[in-house]
């Protein structure tokens, strides 16, 4: 279990999602001529001029507009994506001028297919719990790549959501512990210029999702001497819908814990942003006192799990920035032709 | 662009930096060396606040080299709320929904690309408001 030796909790949180949807009907329209099950109804689909650093630019100001915080105190800025801009030259660069946390702070790129955001959490943590720096900026943020037609088309989408590391007494809700969860586990992966990943179709689930997301919430909850119902809410990284219901029964969750996180049905699987935008929408409702125990997952693969506890300031800063639910409620449906030039499908040299 | 220009009015273009002029008191935008104003020399770093509306546009169809990916696309005149007037492209709004008087706020979007191996240029432009779009 990871433990700060000084208490660290969230200090702002802020999403987003692009506009534009895709249902999941118009997939299978193109490739299965509408025959068999939709994993999804839509997802989100980032616009021609949006990519990784444009959403993470967004989800920061939001999160900087919750907390109100001396911008260049923070210590870190962490951009957790498997879909960054450049191979060389890091987002979290350019997020910090764009904020105005540049120059005198750490900035790194993460990757952990999509376990990179609370990877940066746990990371950020670690900076405010050891007192190095007051504040970390974490994010995961993703423009998910879905080969054409593959399984995966239905359901890799665009979003995420930032989150300010900060002291305890400053925070809306409390990290009370972490725990990570990792296996060298070949369940999804993308070679060096690919441009689409490869993965392990049905292994994806057993050995991977299920033995990291499980494994990392029983522990955590183990170690703390917590049950499921000591928790208001769960949070789980959602690849399609099934999977965090059935891992969440598993655990020992009922449905109602895990509904107002479960975005994955309107906005798809935003990758390293998934667990993280499902916690955003929870502290969107959640009250003081309600526990939240959130369960990320990346593939190669492993799991980050925490256990937050919300405090009395949610309430004072929930409504300085939209909420999640904002930006699912603005929506534009596209059909696959649009899709297809939004994601840069065709070929034009 | 050049690369020493785009990094130069990095801060501008990403996030509206700023002046006010020390004697006039007036915001300044883009920063320059004399105020527009009073052309007294001497200015303050100020950030906007992003927010304004549309003062007139037009939808570009055929655009310029390095644009040609997001045509069609509606450019704007954006009075912003400290009183600048900015020229932008407006995103996230179909052309036919733009209004004269739209209240409008700034993202930081992609601007262009240098082909698949150059440099990504982000900087500012509108959208209509978010919680108005919801």
């Amino acid at each position: 279990m990871l433990k700060p030796a000084h208490d660290v909790g969230i200090v702002g949180y802020g999403a987003y999602v692009p506009r534009f949807r895709l249902p999941a009907s118009e997939v299978a329209r193109v490739w299965t001529d509408g025959t068999g099950g939709l994993p999804i109804k839509e997802k989100a689909v980032a616009g021609l001029d949006e990519d990784t650093l444009t959403m993470s630019v967004e989800a920061a100001r939001n999160a900087l507009a919750r907390a109100q915080i001396d911008v260049t105190q923070i210590r870190a800025v962490w951009v957790g994506s498997e879909s960054h801009p450049y191979a060389v030259k890091p987002t979290s660069t350019i997020v910090a001028e764009a904020i105005g946390a540049a120059p005198f702070t750490q900035a790194a790129d993460l990757e952990f297919a999509c376990k990179a955001g609370s990877e940066a959490i746990v990371m950020g943590m670690g900076i405010v719990g050891s007192q190095m720096g007051r504040y970390v900026l974490a994010i995961g943020m993703d423009t998910a790549q879905g080969r054409p037609g593959d399984a995966l088309e239905y359901t890799a989408a665009s979003g995420g959501a930032a989150f300010i590391v900060g002291p305890a007494e400053e925070s809306v809700a409390v990290y009370e512990a972490a725990l990570s969860h990792v296996t060298d586990t070949p369940d999804f992966w993308r070679r060096a210029y690919s441009h689409y990943p490869s993965h392990g179709h049905r292994f994806t689930g057993e050995p991977a999702y299920f033995e990291h997301v499980v494994s990392a919430g029983q522990e955590l909850m183990q170690e703390l001497g917590t049950q499921p119902s000591d928790y208001k809410y769960v949070v789980l990284h959602q690849p399609n819908t099934k999977f965090p219901q059935r891992a969440a029964q598993i655990l020992g969750f009922q449905p109602e814990q895990l509904k107002t996180g479960l975005l994955v049905p309107v906005i798809g699987n935003t990758y390293a942003g998934s667990s993280l935008i499902g916690l955003t929408a929870v502290l969107d409702e959640a009250q003081p006192g309600d526990r939240i125990l959130m369960v990320s997952f990346g593939s190669g693969a492993g799991s980050d799990a925490f256990s937050i506890r919300v405090t009395d300031k949610l309430n004072e800063v929930r409504d300085r920035a939209p909420r999640t639910q904002d930006y699912i409620a603005r929506r534009k449906l596209i059909d696959y032709a649009t899709y297809v030039r939004y994601r840069h499908k065709l070929q034009m040299n | 662009m050049s690369i020493p220009r785009n990094w130069r009015t990095r801060q501008q273009r990403y996030s509206l930096k700023a002046e006010v002029c020390n004697t006039c008191n007036k915001h300044i935008f883009p920063p320059r060396d004399v105020c527009p104003h009073c052309a007294a020399e001497k200015q303050s770093w100020t950030n906007l606040s992003g927010q304004g509306e549309v003062f007139s546009y037009t939808t570009m169809y055929n655009a310029p080299a390095g644009f040609e990916e997001y045509a069609p696309y509606t450019m704007a005149l954006v009075k912003l709320a400290e009183g600048p007037m900015v020229t932008a492209q407006l995103t996230d709004v179909d052309a036919q929904d733009v209004k004269i008087g739209m209240p409008v706020e700034m993202v930081t979007r992609k601007l262009s690309q240098e082909g698949e191996e150059g440099q990504i240029l982000y900087g500012y432009k509108f959208r209509p408001m978010l919680r108005e779009a919801a």
